[in-house]
């Protein structure tokens, strides 16, 4: 069966596959995992404000996003979005959006939603004790939010957060449905050219299982010196 | 300094943790709240610098009405240090951080000056060779006297005190109170809950008796020890002194 393979394609195809999709996988990954802890950040918080309607609408966000298949908010969001923008901005033409911004700020809005849920609890392990405290001392809301609450919350989630960057890394390999060269769609297009597809997809299946468990195992191991320095 | 008028406070409709409580605090007297768990003593001092809101009545701090929704109230608790059953130091930071922390932030002091006075502090509990260690390093009883430097680098002019001895090992408790016997000496108008009867008798110029929201007695020292005029007070004595 394997007789008529040839893995040579992976070798020829290499700096493709990596200098241009791997590097836009990473990209993606970063960028959205960041994007998506800032704003979850700010769901939670507003979940947590106490104002009901800031609250509320929070609530309804993270509940709608987590409501719905990935592929179909990449989907709509990257042929909706230049609607969109032709509405607002009332242009006679819809707005160009490049894939990539497309992919990002969907995907930042997306994790944002399950980042949020993560800061929640992180922010809620934290003992009312110290809030209090930064408030006996006359540091503001917002000053002890900064300076007492997030980074404690924040230190604690971290296993937490990378390994839904984890996910997150295999999940931007959606992309793929808007034909963007990311690792997988890289790979997938050199399948195609050569029809190479078992080789290919073969080898994209390797490279992503091998780099997720690296990095599991790298969370695991900081997991272990966050709960002795705690 | 202190003027606590008429307050009450309710959680929830029908539980009433605090009944008509009036008392005052005047500048450089130490006043001890005493009485059994649940009588409301560690609510009414977190009402003084408003982290528990209450229904009804007023605290009056230092000539600003605190219950009032124009106090700002972050500028007014930062003049009022308060000390912690559980310490609560942040521990993310360095024990010189918990200490620059507020000064810092909250009165703009430069980080050299803010590092400067906390030293000073350090060193007067004692404590000047763990400035870099993280809280989780010390004991509980370093600990509870870091939170009283961290609260004395604000400059206070009254330190509150929610049973700061209370989550201490016994051999650890000495060591906090003497912190805070200095501190009276020096004149410093303390509010300290507490069932530490000999820092009482020591230190305190009076002695308020909480029992179920209420305040049964408020007494000076001498009055209190000698003969407290409530059954409940006299009660609460002898089963506290008793062993």
């Amino acid at each position: 069966m394997f007789d008529n393979l040839d893995f040579d394609v992976i070798r020829r195809s290499l700096p493709y596959l990596f200098l241009d999709g791997m590097s836009f996988t990473l990209m993606l990954t970063g960028l959205s995992a960041l994007g998506g802890l800032i704003f979850g950040t700010l769901i939670a918080l507003m979940r947590l404000s106490g104002y009901r309607l800031l609250g509320r609408v929070a609530g309804l966000y993270v509940d709608f996003m987590r409501s719905l298949p990935l592929v179909l908010v990449i989907f709509w969001f990257y042929f909706l979005v230049p609607y969109i923008g032709q509405w607002l901005t009332g242009a006679s033409r819809p707005i160009r959006v490049g894939a990539f911004t497309s992919s990002l700020v969907t995907f930042i809005m997306f994790e944002a939603a399950y980042f949020s849920e993560i800061m929640r609890a992180g922010i809620q392990s934290i003992s009312k004790g110290q809030p209090a405290a930064a408030s006996a001392l006359g540091l503001t809301y917002s000053q002890s939010m900064r300076y007492i609450v997030l980074p404690q919350a924040f230190r604690n989630m971290l296993p937490v957060l990378l390994t839904q960057t984890i996910v997150l890394f295999q999940d931007t390999s959606l992309v793929y449905v808007l034909s963007i060269p990311d690792f997988l769609g890289a790979a997938s297009k050199v399948a195609q050219r050569d029809g190479r597809l078992v080789e290919m997809y073969l080898f994209a299946a390797a490279v992503y299982f091998v780099i997720s468990c690296v990095a599991s195992y790298g969370v695991r191991r900081l997991q272990a010196r966050i709960a002795i320095v705690r | 300094m202190i003027e606590i008028s008429h307050v009450n406070k309710w959680y929830g409709p029908s539980f009433q943790v605090l009944k008509d409580c009036t008392t005052s605090v005047a500048k450089g007297e130490v006043v001890v709240v005493c009485g059994p768990s649940g009588s409301g003593k560690s609510t009414l001092i977190k009402c003084v610098n408003a982290l528990e809101p209450f229904q009804e009545g007023q605290i009056i701090l230092d000539g600003i009405k605190v219950n009032d929704p124009k106090t700002d109230l972050p500028k007014l608790r930062a003049r009022v240090g308060m000390v912690f059953q559980h310490f609560e130091l942040f521990p993310h930071l360095r024990i010189i951080e918990n200490l620059c922390l507020a000064q810092e932030k909250v009165l703009g002091r430069s980080h050299d000056e803010a590092v400067a006075k906390g030293d000073k502090l350090l060193e007067r509990v004692g404590l000047t060779v763990h400035a870099n260690k993280y809280p989780a390093e010390l004991s509980g009883g370093q600990q509870q006297r870091v939170a009283i430097a961290r609260a004395l680098a604000m400059d206070p002019i009254a330190m509150l005190f929610d049973e700061p001895t209370s989550a201490l090992d016994p051999e650890m408790i000495s060591e906090v109170l003497d912190v805070m016997v200095d501190l009276a000496h020096e004149g410093m108008t303390m509010m300290v809950v507490t069932h530490e009867m000999g820092f009482a008798s020591k230190v305190a110029h009076r002695v308020i008796f909480m029992d179920k929201g209420e305040i049964v007695e408020d007494a000076l020292k001498t009055d209190f020890f000698g003969s407290p005029r409530s059954e409940r007070a006299q009660k609460f004595l002898s089963k506290i002194l008793s062993h």
